[in-house]
């Protein structure tokens, strides 16, 4: 698979999924959120060609989807690896050793924190506290449930979750 | 002072499912408010009740129904319930979207009732992906069994709640940020007056409440505002939800009369602190609310006596720091988070969580001056008060609060050119 291959256009039953999503709403707009999930579900990250697809469906302007793409961490405009790896670093998680799993993540995953590796198979990013302070350290894979109560010393069974 | 739970089931177990919800006693609440009482009796009973808002501002839940309109006005009115619990320490409205979702329902379907709104929309934070798929089935569970709906309770009234997913910003925890997003825009808060009960989602009528907030509805619909009282303190009512984290031995979510002391907490139900280490510091009620050290740990985590103590109740996220713990590198955690969620809209706030951070990576690495320990403050004093929304407040407050309750810390790492406290946590 190249790397550079153009984004596939919007399957049909996204297409569906983002109308019937409007009908929760007064206004369609407001289904843009859940629309770029939806989107990232599929192709992985939000290219521009996906942006101006979406706002034609919701009738928006290109722009007024990219300045939410780009506004919220969750979604990528650019490709990230197929497992997209976030380690919580806020107080929680840092307090229990977040720092050491980035770290030895950087060293079993061969992907340095913030970016993605060359063969697409994995990127690692820091982020914002997830909500998991009690089950500290946690971790989340692409858009899955979290892995929780991760350990420093207990990598191997961190890097078997990750898959 | 009895400790009787009614938000959480059972430590481990949950009540998911419709009918092991109403097995244990759900969905009376809703049907006895909406066939036999008027929305103005079930808001007085709320406001009776004096519960308080669990998202952090701690203000009237029924005061704040009384501002919603009368029904039968040009607009519908909704309900916008806030489950994008996403301040550091906070992890408490997880515990019932996961293992009493239909609590919320039920507490959904009471303030619909009492504030005449036509549907509710739930806005879970990104990153809940399970929270969202549990909520998510115990609504169609529910509108199946003519919970939610037309004519939902055989009534002649319809009502619908309807989950939506943020994206991953901090700031759509804020009302008006939540309101933004909910219609498909950036989280931008926005200037008020005018308030959301008066322009609120689409620019209708609109209450703002936390998950854990509608919760406690049911329970005082079915056993009343006077029983509700004899729960917490005489100002800060009810039972609430303490989350714990950091150095304990037992960190987890603890459901606790408001008032408990913040020493019970800690030790009698997380077991105290980890490795038989000393306590040095705590913040009570997620990061955004100043830090209290060791001393202060015999308070009483109510409104008052938090505000007594220089502090606020928050969110009840409690984290826990022991003796190693270095508290410039807490205040950089900290610090960096808002500087991560700033909006960027006000000038004070955008620029303000830059230089926090900034000062205090200088002062961790040695290179600090006397004079940047003033520059926190005067930072801080520039973004109090000056913005459109309470982040800048918050992000001035816990660098500050470091500041000021560990000052000698700070000072040390300026005069010995380094970290006191190697062995401490990574920031």
């Amino acid at each position: 698979m190249s790397e550079e291959r153009a984004a596939p256009l919007l399957s049909a039953a996204v297409r569906e999924a983002i109308v019937a999503e409007t009908g929760k709403y007064p206004e369609p707009r407001s289904a843009l959120l859940m629309a770029l999930h939806m989107v990232q579900a599929e192709l992985g990250y939000v290219p521009l060609a996906a942006q101006r697809e979406v706002a034609a469906i919701l009738g928006l302007r290109p722009i007024e989807v990219r300045e939410v793409v780009t506004f919220y961490p969750m979604y990528h405009e650019h490709p990230v690896g197929r497992r997209h790896v976030q380690v919580c670093a806020n107080l929680g998680c840092a307090l229990t050793g977040s720092r050491a799993v980035i770290r030895g993540l950087e060293e079993r995953l061969g992907v340095r924190c913030g970016e993605r590796r060359a063969d697409g198979a994995y990127s690692l990013e820091e982020v914002q506290c997830l909500g998991s302070c009690g089950t500290a350290v946690c971790v989340q894979v692409n858009n899955e449930p979290f892995i929780e109560n991760v350990r420093p010393d207990r990598l191997d069974e961190l890097v078997k979750a990750i898959g | 002072m009895a400790s009787e739970r009614y938000l959480l089931p059972p430590d481990g177990t949950d009540w998911r499912g419709l009918e092991t919800f109403r097995n244990a006693g759900g969905y009376a609440a809703a049907a006895r408010a909406l066939r036999a009482m008027t929305p103005e009796q079930v808001v007085d009973e709320v406001k009776a009740s004096g519960l308080r808002g669990r998202g952090g501002a701690g203000f009237g839940t029924g005061q704040k129904w009384t501002f919603m309109p009368k029904p039968g006005g040009p607009k519908p009115s909704y309900i916008a319930c806030n489950a994008d619990e996403s301040e550091p320490g906070t992890f408490k409205d997880r515990q019932i979207l996961e293992r009493n979702p239909h609590l919320l329902i039920e507490g959904l379907i009471i303030a619909g009732h009492a504030v005449g709104a036509r549907a509710a929309y739930v806005y879970v934070r990104g990153e809940y992906v399970a929270p969202f798929r549990i909520l998510s089935e115990a609504i169609v569970e529910a509108r199946a069994a003519g919970l939610l709906g037309r004519r939902h309770f055989g009534t002649d009234r319809d009502f619908d709640v309807h989950v939506m997913r943020g994206a991953g910003a901090y700031i759509c925890g804020e009302e008006t940020g939540m309101i933004e997003s909910a219609e498909g825009k950036k989280g931008q808060p926005r200037k008020r007056p005018p308030f959301p009960a008066v322009y609120g989602l689409w620019g209708c009528p609109t209450t703002v409440n936390n998950v854990e907030t509608i919760a406690h509805v049911p329970a005082i619909v079915r056993r009343g505002a006077e029983w509700f009282k004899t729960i917490g303190t005489s100002t800060s009512t009810g039972n609430t939800l303490f989350g714990v984290s950091g150095h304990v031995v037992r960190p987890g979510v603890y459901e606790l009369p408001l008032g408990t002391t913040l020493s019970e907490i800690i030790y009698q139900h997380a077991g105290g602190v980890r490795d038989g280490r000393a306590l040095k510091a705590v913040i009570p009620g997620g990061v955004s609310m100043p830090v209290l050290s060791a001393e202060q740990v015999d308070v009483r985590m109510d409104h008052e006596s938090l505000r007594q103590a220089g502090t606020l109740l928050g969110t009840g996220g409690i984290v826990v720091m022991d003796e190693t713990t270095c508290m410039v590198r807490a205040a950089i955690v900290v610090a960096r988070f808002f500087r991560h969620e700033t909006c960027g809209q006000c000038t004070q706030c955008r620029e303000g969580t830059a230089w926090l951070y900034k000062l205090l990576r200088r002062i961790e690495a040695g290179a600090g001056e006397h004079a940047d320990l003033g520059t926190i403050e005067a930072v801080g004093g520039y973004m109090e008060g000056q913005t459109i929304c309470a982040l800048s407040d918050a992000a001035a407050w816990a660098a500050t609060g470091f500041l000021r309750r560990f000052r000698a810390e700070f000072e040390a790492h300026v005069d010995g050119r380094r970290c006191p406290l190697p062995g401490s946590f990574e920031p």
